[in-house]
């Protein structure tokens, strides 16, 4: 340890201390510019100049990057460091004159002009270089340098052109004092309002704030270090030291007897259907933005505004956004219509907006739902019976000015309306999950027409697959609610745990066979089997069929040139007398 | 010595090339010179009809019948060649199946008669004359056979023993088929002789692996590797659905099997075998690219039922 003596004040710091770090202790206050506590220091700006006395000797020292020594005497605003700080700033603010921080340290100090000529009365950057170390020393790019020699000194990239060494992580913008740089997008393109709610994230961060558990993560392909192999500034800040680069994932295999799959759903891409507006007009928000945008945790601590910041004063909802449409998919999303009631019964209570509801029909088919639908009428939420056609913002009468144009033919009425509205909520219909071909066939089960996996019997096996032991849960095998969704995942997960506690199970009596001797070999069935029930037994040289594994499908049976595959209860002789017999009443 | 073994050939609806077969056992055919009498084979002796009429019943002992049944004429020799013999054998996959003048069925007679004697551009035909059964000349009358509605296999006009499947047969299974007939070692009537029990697969020595076809070509566009299964480079090779026996010159020669030894012992259908394989076989489980990969084989008929569309279950095309 060593004892210190700071403006009058004794301290005892850990050797290697610097002056400045000393004086943060006390809180004594010396300016600084080209400091930053995550990068070595450079004293580069000179502006943290301070007097200091060791063994008799003084002598004016960088408090930055100087060390303190065992008796030394510090005075951070002697007459002769002040003097020379307010030489240094002088010269700074003709280096710089249009630098904020630059100007805020002279008025503290007491200057109102430099004595020095002023080259570029717009200029902001004072030379220190930090954005240069930043880019070099922590960032590792090297994208950036100085370039040129005395007055003719700047920070550049190479040859002063566009480099292709930039990463774009905007470090340098980050740690700039005097913003001399700041990054702009090059096509000028503004902020809208769903990418200001689910908008750029930083490379380490928690998922959601409602994460479980409550931990944050790297995103490698955001992260600097991963990119540069340096940096790894989060790691100095972390006290606790929980932060580790060099973990990897790890893939685990975990054999298990049963799998519930329940990978859930997609919701309809409005940007599909032009008509919404859906990406391309403000305040047109999916089901989802919304949900982000009211909920509590979210951007605006669940305040539900228009993209300028002001409350909506009314709102339209849109059924059946993608749902029951030809055009796109045909099948009720069964949950749409009832979270739409719920958005236009939140819009109402927290911002007593006039709401419409566009629909097609109400399908309020659940325990309360009906009285939920009465109850919103009560509210006075409009309900309007036709499907919005067409969302606009081109004005068509002076009330329409500056809104959105729900234009939607209303069947009850029999006319076509035009409803001016501040946001358009779309009610999204749900889409079977866009992995979901890729999910079958990791786990031999099929999916129906519409792509939601199929279940083995619509009512006597609903959470079965055609795979023993692979079972289904939730808006995978079909769009559901919440209590529909657990109800399902119930009985799944009891369907399991009754399989593996069991510990057999039954096979299908209609597997199929190969008959070695007719079997030519051509190895066309292998491959074709969904249950890699067939093997080729090289000795014999001949296909195998596995009946443990085999369901019975008939695929190798049908594929078999050389007939020698056969399935029981299915063969050729069977097939025929029963088609006969299916053709004798005719 | 016991008397010799009377034998007869004739050929019907067929290219001639069985006629050939029989002769490529080579100096064999001096074996069978030796143990048999010709009685009756018009394509390489003086016979008539009348010789064969004018036989008892059943006085040959083999007939070896190559071709299919397209006219009177060949419907008229079969129903008397078999009155004459003991054996009935029906000779390469003309007799068998139907074969290439089987593909005739995919069109009507009628289609037929017009395209070769109207529509053709070598036709020269102003007056629009057609065949006709009996035309009156100064010379007297003039008969031509009648020209059926439909290619039949021989099996599909009359009674046959025996068959012998191939186009042509090859030397060898012909020379054990008559082997068989000249020591009397004969198998239960209505065998095919002279071929195998399994597929050609299990004779080709091709390397087999996964069979994933992204595309169909047909043999001239593109080199097939000569190590490789045909149907794993995309060639559609008949190989998988057909029975073996030849020995497999033609995917010796680096040219997929065609199909000619017809289906395999357990197949019905040779030809809806071969196209299910086929469209198993498709590397993609898009109903759609499915649909367009086995879209692009050309001519699905012609490769898959080339040899059997008479003796299929489609047996011929619904037309008119």
């Amino acid at each position: 340890m060593v004892n210190v003596t700071l403006d009058g004040k004794k301290i005892q710091v850990e050797e290697g201390t610097t002056i400045l770090q000393a004086a943060d202790k006390l809180d004594v206050k010396i300016p600084t510019l080209c400091y930053h506590p995550l990068l070595d220091p450079y004293a580069a700006c000179r502006v943290c100049v301070v007097e200091a006395s060791v063994k008799g000797k003084t002598d004016l020292v960088t408090s930055c990057n100087t060390k303190v020594l065992e008796g030394m005497e510090v005075k951070t605003a002697s007459e002769r460091a002040l003097k020379a700080r307010k030489l240094n700033v002088e010269m700074l603010m003709a280096q710089a004159p249009a630098a904020e921080p630059v100007k805020e340290i002279a008025k503290e100090l007491g200057i109102t002009k430099t004595r020095f000529e002023i080259k570029d009365p717009n200029e902001k950057c004072i030379l220190c270089g930090l954005c240069v170390r930043t880019c070099t020393d922590v960032v590792g790019a090297e994208a950036i340098s100085f370039i040129e020699r005395g007055k003719d000194r700047t920070v550049a990239p190479p040859f002063n052109e566009p480099s292709e060494a930039c990463i774009g992580c905007t470090a340098c913008a980050y740690f700039c004092p005097t913003q001399a740089i700041v990054f702009e997008d090059k096509y000028g393109r503004e902020i809208i309002h769903d990418e200001l709610h689910l908008g750029p994230v930083t490379a380490i961060r928690v998922p959601i704030r409602q994460a479980v558990p409550m931990v944050p993560f790297i995103d490698k392909d955001a992260c600097i270090h991963f990119k540069t192999e340096q940096c790894k500034l989060c790691e100095k800040v972390c006290e606790p030291e929980a932060i580790n680069h060099a973990m990897e994932d790890e893939v685990m295999e975990i054999d298990v007897g049963s799998i519930i799959i329940a990978t859930g759903y997609d919701i309809f891409d409005a940007k599909k259907n032009a008509v919404y507006g859906y990406g391309r007009l403000d305040n047109v928000l999916s089901g989802l933005d919304f949900e982000r945008l009211c909920n509590a945790g979210g951007p605006t601590g669940g305040n539900i505004l228009l993209k300028d910041g002001r409350k909506p004063e009314s709102v339209a909802i849109l059924h059946c956004v993608g749902s029951r449409d030809r055009n796109y998919n045909e099948w009720c999303s069964r949950v749409c219509c009832m979270y739409a009631m719920k958005f236009a019964h939140l819009v109402r209570e927290k911002t007593g907006a006039k709401v419409h509801e566009f629909y097609i029909d109400i399908r309020a088919f659940g325990k309360g739902y009906e009285e939920f639908y009465n109850r919103l009428m009560e509210e006075d939420v409009i309900f309007i019976r036709g499907k919005g056609a067409e969302v606009t913002d081109v004005a068509e009468t002076p009330e329409e000015e500056g809104k959105l144009v729900v234009v939607c033919e209303d069947t009850l009425l029999g006319l076509v309306r035009r409803v001016p509205v501040d946001m358009v909520l779309l009610g999204n219909g749900l889409e079977p999950r866009r992995d979901a071909d890729e999910i079958a066939r990791k786990f031999n089960i099929g999916c129906s027409h519409e792509g939601f996996f199929l279940e083995r019997h619509p009512k006597l096996g609903p959470v079965h697959t055609a795979s023993d032991g692979i079972f289904l849960a939730g808006a995978c095998q079909g769009p559901k609610d919440i209590p529909d969704t657990v109800a399902q995942a119930g009985a799944a997960a009891s369907e399991a745990m009754a399989m593996a506690d069991r510990g057999t199970f039954e096979l299908e009596p209609i597997t199929s066979f190969i008959n070695e001797e007719l079997c030519g070999a051509c190895k066309t069935c292998v491959a074709l089997c969904p249950y890699t029930a067939i093997t080729f037994d090289e000795e014999k040289n001949v296909s195998v069929v596995e009946e443990a594994l085999c369901k019975g499908c008939g695929t190798c049976v049908a594929a078999c040139p050389a007939g020698a595959a056969t399935q029981h209860g299915f063969d050729d002789e069977e097939m025929f007398a029963e088609i006969e017999g299916a053709l004798s009443v005719v | 010595m016991s008397e010799k073994l009377k034998i007869g050939l004739y050929w019907a609806a067929s290219c001639g090339g069985c006629e050939i077969a029989v002769l490529e056992i080579k100096e064999k055919i001096l074996d069978v010179a030796a143990a048999c009498d010709i009685l009756f084979w018009p394509v390489a002796l003086d016979f008539k009809y009348k010789d064969v009429e004018a036989m008892p019943d059943k006085h040959m002992d083999v007939v070896l019948f190559n071709g299919a049944i397209r006219t009177s004429e060949q419907e008229h020799l079969a129903k008397l060649l078999r009155q004459k013999c003991k054996v009935l054998v029906a000779y390469g996959s003309c007799a068998s199946e139907g074969c290439i003048p089987g593909l005739a069925n995919l069109y009507s007679r009628q289609s037929i008669l017009d395209r070769v004697f109207k529509e053709t551009p070598s036709t020269d035909n102003p007056n629009g004359t057609m065949p006709q059964l009996k035309v009156k000349v100064d010379e007297g009358e003039l008969c031509l056979p009648e020209f059926y509605e439909r290619v039949d296999t021989l099996a599909q006009t009359v009674d046959v023993d025996y068959f012998v499947p191939g186009c042509p047969p090859v030397a060898d299974q012909t020379w054990a088929a008559l082997e068989a007939i000249v020591s009397g070692k004969l198998p239960p009537k209505g065998s095919i002789v002279g071929a195998g029990e399994k597929t050609v697969c299990d004779d080709c020595e091709r390397k087999r692996e996964e069979k994933k076809i992204k595309k169909f070509y047909r043999p001239w566009e593109i080199i097939a590797d000569n190590e490789k299964c045909f149907l794993e480079q995309g060639i559609i090779c008949a190989g998988p659905a057909t029975r073996d026996g030849c020995g497999t010159p033609c995917i010796k020669g680096n040219m997929p099997c065609r199909g000619c030894y017809g289906p395999p012992p357990e197949v019905v259908d040779q030809g809806a075998k071969l196209l299910s394989a086929l469209g198993s076989i498709v590397d993609s489980t898009d109903p759609d690219e499915i649909q367009r990969v086995v879209g692009e084989i050309v001519d699905p008929v012609g490769y898959c039922y080339r040899f059997g569309l008479p003796n299929s279950m489609l047996r011929r095309a619904k037309v008119g």
